[in-house]
């Protein structure tokens, strides 16, 4: 079902984590994924997935969130895997069937690639998990804040995608109901061929962009009428402060990111 | 009588398995005859919109079966197809789903999948308008350019037109005016007593469940907590309060007359508490 | 009493709309709303009740006459959010006017658009939410509450720019019944204790005979105006405007019809009931 998607969501809490500044959260998960990608070998990968787990306990996500949010990308992670697989070469070749071989650089490789997907997933998820998309656009607009200069309409942009975020389960409800009312008039979306299916969306499309359009011009209407007019002037109920754990939280990335970097520079 | 539609035992949990996990239905057992008009109440998020997904196949149970007509809507694929055709879902808000450039070929949707003659849908189409008051030239004009209540009357018509046995209505007269709530509940009268149809309407204004159903149903906690005539239950006025509920205006101006010592039964439509307070000033006159 | 609101001689038609001639709404509308009092208006679909409302904080401007807020004329460009900020306006459906994600980041959204400074930001969520009663809620996901919380939120949004009035369009429309008495009591206690101007649009008569004045509107026209007594024992009119009264006043009426003296002023269940004991007894 379309409401089990749980991608972006948010869960309140009151974690040292979730109480980081979102800049240094959004800054983080960049130094992170830094240091996953200088990763080479067993020993920085378990630094670094050390780092990720010491980083969820201390959120206080309950690690099943975590999980049941990949279930979407299984298809991605599968592909990656037997991809590496079966195409790389060298080491010892373990097994071979007909055309395939599976060597044991395949095997390294598979292994690495998809935990490093599952690391990097897992990582943005801490993010989004505990930053209230409203903090993350904050922060988003204001570490772009010098492209102000640039004349890139920032605010506007941070501004969209936070209305975005907003309407994300508003509009998947939505489709799931106007999909059903298509179903209980008899509208077929599973069976037939790719073209039936193709035509077979447009009952749900006309109303559903309908439906966003009407949204959209209320939603403008009532932001008007709380004196919305663009970011100028604008001020923020919770301002952007760096504090003495978002010290902490950058000492603790440098610190990986050089652990990560020696290993590598002694071929590990 | 033989019932329609059947409910037996219904149970129903949503993402099992996730941390989201919640039974929405628990339990649920109850028979709908031809031609009965059963109302449903309850709070927001006390089951009533699984439920009704559960009775045309939208959802299938987790546990208990839906009978219609006696078989299973889950017993063959083909039923399970033939179960969305006879019994009509009309969801809340229904024109927020048309699609089509004419009021008629929205009508013409539903019974367009059931696979009809051209001939029959044509046939269907003006009946269901005709059910709902369009006129011909409506019928030709685009739904969007119709106002609220009429594009609400042709999402019923939608619906009519494929002559479901059970017509499921959820909340049909939501933000419309006195007229335009007279009219559609006018307009599934008119259906129920052409096809003998059962209908079964979800609704939060308890005037006019009142009025108009034989039956209600009370969801409360994904469970069915009452089934009996409006008359039995708005006497538990408590109880429906704590639901979330509430009783008709008259139903209170009665109770309240109680309180004061008048000898009066409940009532809980206009009419009857005319009958009943004539009823009295008379007996009294004579005595 | 000073007014609040003062539509003068108002005139809107509705513009062009691909070759489709515009419609006229109101010709020449008067009325005022006076500072501190609890208005309902009544009208069925299309009698420009929304329209009219539209014109309270300058979404809509007159095509002709004037509509003066606060002693503000709405048309001047330039005193737009003075308008805005003195009448809020709270709408049918609650997720379309939500913003944010979490409940207290969507009520200070009126504030800091009028650059209000942070710690007063945060004083006025806090305080609005309280008066709404949706305090415990602040960290909620709005998408998660249910319509009347969601409304509740909607009107605390709206309470945070410290407005002298609100109008709320139809607030109740899509609510199950205890949502509906949960957001009637906190507009309710808004205009009792906080002297909040309430003006209330809605189809549910019940609703609009908790006003102190009613006002119904037929195809852009005042049909009538008064106490909700005096409007709603007007039951012919009513029903000829296709409206209808609170169920107590219809019982009363008819009874009326049968040839019985019964007042026509009975509107809470209480006042009936008395009526109806006192006539029992005679």
């Amino acid at each position: 079902m379309l409401k089990d998607i749980t991608l972006g969501q948010y869960f309140p809490g009151t974690s040292v984590i979730h109480r980081l500044d979102p800049r240094t959260k959004l800054l983080g998960v960049i130094l992170y994924i830094v240091a996953l990608f200088l990763a080479k070998s067993w020993i920085s990968y378990g630094v670094v997935l050390a780092f990720l787990i010491l980083a969820i306990s201390v959120s206080k996500i309950p690690p099943k969130s975590i999980v049941s949010g990949m279930k979407p990308l299984v298809v991605i992670l599968i592909f990656t895997g037997v991809l590496n697989l079966f195409y790389s070469d060298g080491g010892v070749v373990l097994v071979k069937i007909w055309k395939l071989t599976i060597t044991s650089e395949g095997l390294t490789r598979a292994i690495f690639m998809t935990s490093r997907i599952l690391m990097l997933i897992s990582g943005t998820f801490l993010l989004t998990y505990t930053t209230s998309p409203i903090a993350l656009t904050d922060g988003l607009e204001s570490l772009l804040g010098p492209l102000k200069k640039l004349h890139v309409p920032v605010h506007e942009l941070s501004m969209m995608m936070c209305i975005a975020l907003r309407f994300i389960p508003t509009l998947i409800e939505e489709t799931d109901k106007i999909m059903n009312a298509q179903k209980a008039r008899g509208a077929d979306f599973e069976n037939g061929s790719i073209i039936d299916r193709a035509k077979a969306l447009i009952p749900v499309l006309v109303p559903l962009f309908i439906s966003a359009f009407r949204r959209a011009d209320e939603l403008a209407t009532a932001m008007e009428c709380r004196c919305y007019q663009g970011g100028e002037g604008r001020t923020k109920m919770k301002l952007l402060r760096y504090g003495r754990n978002d010290f902490y939280a950058f000492g603790g990335l440098t610190a990986l990111i050089a652990v990560v970097a020696v290993l590598a520079g002694f071929g590990l | 009588m033989k019932p329609i539609l059947q409910a037996e035992d219904l149970t129903f949990v949503y993402s099992i398995g996730t941390p989201f996990e919640h039974k929405a239905l628990d339990g649920v057992s109850f028979s709908i005859n031809p031609g009965e008009f059963v109302g449903i109440i309850g709070h927001t998020g006390s089951g009533k919109s699984t439920l009704m997904q559960q009775l045309n196949g939208l959802l299938k149970p987790t546990s208990g079966r839906v009978l219609l007509d006696g078989q299973d809507i889950w017993s063959d694929k083909k039923f399970t197809r033939e179960a969305r055709f006879r019994v009509g879902l009309v969801f809340q808000y229904p024109e927020y789903q048309l699609f089509e450039e004419t009021v008629y070929k929205d009508i013409a949707f539903g019974p367009t999948n059931m696979g009809l003659s051209r001939e029959e849908i044509d046939r269907r189409v003006r009946e269901a308008a005709g059910f709902v008051g369009l006129t011909e030239q409506q019928l030709e004009v685009s739904p969007f350019d119709l106002s609220g209540g009429q594009k609400r009357r042709v999402a019923i018509a939608g619906v009519i037109a494929m002559e479901p046995e059970v017509l499921i209505l959820d909340e049909p007269t939501a933000g419309l005016d006195p007229i335009g709530r007279a009219e559609i509940l006018g307009n599934i009268q008119a259906y129920r007593q052409a096809k003998n149809a059962a209908i079964l309407m979800v609704s939060h204004s308890m005037e006019d469940v009142a009025r108009l159903t034989d039956r209600l149903l009370v969801m409360n906690g994904s469970k069915l907590v009452m089934d009996a005539p409006p008359s039995q239950v708005f006497e538990h006025v408590r109880e429906l309060l704590d639901m979330g509920l509430s009783i008709p205006q008259v139903t209170q101006v009665f109770l309240r007359l109680r309180e004061l010592g008048a000898d009066v039964k409940n009532v809980y439509t206009i009419e009857q508490a005319v009958f009943e307070l004539l009823r009295l000033k008379e007996g009294k006159g004579h005595a | 009493m000073e007014d609040i609101i003062s539509v003068e001689h108002l005139a809107y038609v509705y513009p062009d709309l691909d070759g489709q001639k515009g419609t006229q709404v109101f010709e020449n509308l008067n009325l005022t709303i006076e500072s501190g009092s609890f208005v309902a208006i009544l009208g069925t679909n299309g009698c420009g009740k929304s329209t009219l409302a539209k014109h309270f904080n300058s979404i809509l401007l007159p095509s002709g006459g004037k509509v003066y807020v606060d002693g503000i004329d709405t048309s001047d460009l330039n005193r737009v959010m003075a308008v805005r900020r003195c009448v809020g306006m709270v709408f049918q459906n609650p997720d379309n006017q939500i913003v944010a994600n979490v409940v207290e980041e969507d009520v200070a959204f009126g504030p800091e658009n009028i650059g209000v400074a942070a710690p007063e930001i945060r004083r006025r969520v806090d305080k609005a939410l309280k008066q709404v009663g949706m305090y415990e809620y602040r960290e909620h996901a709005p998408h998660l509450l249910s319509g009347g919380q969601k409304q509740r939120v909607a009107i605390a949004g709206v309470i945070a720019l410290e407005p002298k009035c609100i109008v709320l369009d139809e607030p109740t429309a899509m609510l199950d019944p205890r949502g509906r008495r949960d957001v009637m009591e906190t507009v309710e206690k808004l205009n009792r204790e906080k002297g909040i101007t309430v003006v209330l649009i809605t189809h549910h008569m019940d609703e609009a005979a908790q006003a102190r004045r009613v006002i119904v509107l037929d195809k852009g026209k005042v049909a009538a105006d008064g106490t909700p007594k005096q409007v709603f024992s007007q039951v012919e009119m009513l029903h000829k405007l296709g409206l209808a009264a609170p169920d107590s006043v219809e019982l009363c009426w008819a009874l009326r019809q049968k040839g019985f003296d019964l007042p026509l002023d009975a509107l809470t269940p209480e006042e009936c009931a008395q009526a109806l004991y006192d006539w029992l007894k005679t």
